[in-house]
């Protein structure tokens, strides 16, 4: 790795304003993902604040309203095996344990997991190849070449890259807000508008500014949040990112769905919410699959295939519905 | 290539760490670029964590920090200040080696070595995140509770996925593991 400076601040007020000075610094977390992007030269920041030892940012909190607020630092295997996040967003967990391994969710937070970049292998390539979002401007070396694991909806002809994050699909489908404090104060982010799409600024992945430091995740109460599912699918069973994934939270009153999130990962650059299919699916009996995947197809009508992709506009409808059914089996 | 100007001058940079290592206080002055695995090796002399990919893809470099186990290559040692580090050469006690090494033995969990250092490591500490109720993706269930009687062969496969074998000795390792576990 190249050589940089290491701090780790104890406060969070000068830690952001030292990230909002600094256009060099990076806050680094877990590392699992920004120490890969160093030693491939991705990314090369002269200064590291280790926010490790920032106070009351690792907390899993059950909210009274039945809620959920995960702090940032919060690693992955943690969260995965809380009681409260399993039993009533078993989702949040199932996405979590379906991502990396053992050892690397004893690492990882989940502030920085919604942070992961890409595994577009052009953009990590250790030669430099053109890729607008590595080096903006130098092409993107996907759009016309090896494309099979990259994006169907949003893309733009500057990045065709999909966001890696398993958790970012459930958070999106639950409504859930990133928290993130500022020069400015404390906001909230919509988890749907923290990604971006990549239009001709494909160097950026999120809304986030110099300054910015997530604090926390949360989910709010939902009655489809216990009867969720995510289902990943991959070119090997386990220690992979998705090929195409699919998280569904359903409601059932009377045998048919009172209201249904579906999101997908693996087929943009930020979590794709099937929002023509909600509306469609409502009404539907859990059984009648054609029915199911009729509504399912509402949300592909402006899938856009690339050259080695097409394949994922069928696979990733089954693998939609696939995950429908088995949330709506925990009723 | 020639480097930066600042590359050149934060490389004279050094942090102190105290870290106790396999039971010993180790006092050092490192990089901040230094990755606990290269401290470890090159520092300590411990080389059974190995570098083999070294981008946190195949988990033969792991090591426990805590007792947790994680992946020496993808942290730096200067992020591990004041805690406790367990190596391969930290396992034995009283010169015997742990039930999870004898099992490798026994079951033949190895062929030409290199990887097993990881999967040891990564096995014994599987083992307690088991004991203590964590789940797995192999749960066909995450609400319900997860006890050490359900850590079957296929919860095994799942929870040692990020250590490969090139090998391939797999179902070896999984009777190794599974066997050690039942005599814990």
């Amino acid at each position: 790795m190249h050589p940089f400076m290491l701090s780790r601040p104890t406060d969070i007020s000068a830690a952001i304003a030292a990230h909002a000075q600094d256009a060099r610094l990076a806050f680094m977390a877990g590392g699992t993902d920004l120490i890969g992007l160093m030693k491939d030269r991705v990314t090369l920041p002269e200064r590291l604040l280790n926010i490790n030892g920032l106070p009351d940012m690792a907390k899993i909190e059950a909210l009274s309203d039945g809620g959920l607020r995960i702090g940032a630092l919060s690693r992955m295997s943690d969260v995965a095996a809380d009681p409260e996040v399993r039993s009533r967003f078993p989702v949040i967990a199932e996405s979590l344990l379906f991502a990396a391994s053992g050892q690397l969710r004893n690492l990882a937070t989940i502030g920085g997991n919604i942070m992961q970049r890409t595994r577009c292998p052009y953009f990590r390539d250790e030669d430099d190849l053109p890729c607008n979002k590595r080096r903006p401007g130098s092409g993107c070396s996907a759009r016309y070449g090896l494309n099979r694991n990259h994006a169907i909806f949003g893309w733009s002809d500057d990045c065709v890259a999909t966001n890696p994050s398993d958790l970012a699909v459930g958070l999106a489908a639950l409504d859930a807000n990133v928290l993130v404090r500022g020069p400015g104060g404390q906001r909230s982010i919509p988890f749907t508008e923290f990604h971006r799409l990549p239009g001709n600024t494909p160097e950026r992945d999120n809304v986030l500014d110099r300054g910015d430091l997530i604090v926390a995740v949360e989910v709010p109460p939902r009655v489809e949040g216990r009867t969720s599912h995510y289902f990943k699918l991959r070119d090997r069973q386990s220690y992979e990112f998705a090929l195409v994934s699919s998280v569904a939270a359903v409601a059932i009153r009377g045998g048919r769905i009172d209201g249904a999130r579906l999101a997908m990962g693996g087929v943009a650059h930020k979590p794709w919410c099937l929002k023509a299919a909600e509306s469609a699916l409502r009404g539907l009996s859990l059984d009648d699959t054609d029915a199911l995947k009729a509504a399912i197809a509402a949300s592909f009508t402006d899938a856009r295939p690339l050259a080695h992709n097409a394949f994922k506009i069928e696979l990733a409808q089954r693998v939609a519905l696939r995950s429908l059914q088995t949330a709506g089996a925990r009723v | 290539m020639i480097k930066p100007y600042a590359e050149q001058a934060q490389s004279d940079v050094r942090i102190d760490v105290s870290m106790t290592v396999n039971g010993s206080l180790r006092t050092l002055r490192v990089e901040p670029r230094t990755t606990l695995l290269d401290v470890l090796r090159d520092e300590l002399a411990l080389t059974g964590p190995k570098k083999s990919c070294d981008r946190g893809e195949c988990g033969a470099c792991t090591v426990h920090i805590e007792g947790r186990r994680v992946l020496s290559c993808m942290t730096l040692a200067a992020m591990h200040d004041g805690q406790r580090i367990t190596t391969i050469e930290g396992l034995e006690r009283n010169g015997h080696l742990h039930p999870v090494q004898e099992m490798f033995i026994e079951h033949d969990g190895f062929q030409c070595g290199f990887c097993t250092s990881g999967q040891i490591m990564s096995a014994v500490a599987m083992i307690e995140e088991a004991k203590a109720g964590w789940p797995s993706a192999a749960a066909t269930d995450v609400t319900k509770p997860f006890t050490i009687e359900d850590l079957s062969q296929a919860e095994i496969r799942e929870r040692m996925s990020g250590n490969l074998c090139r090998c391939s000795c797999y179902p070896n390792i999984v009777a190794a593991v599974a066997e050690a576990t039942r005599r814990r």
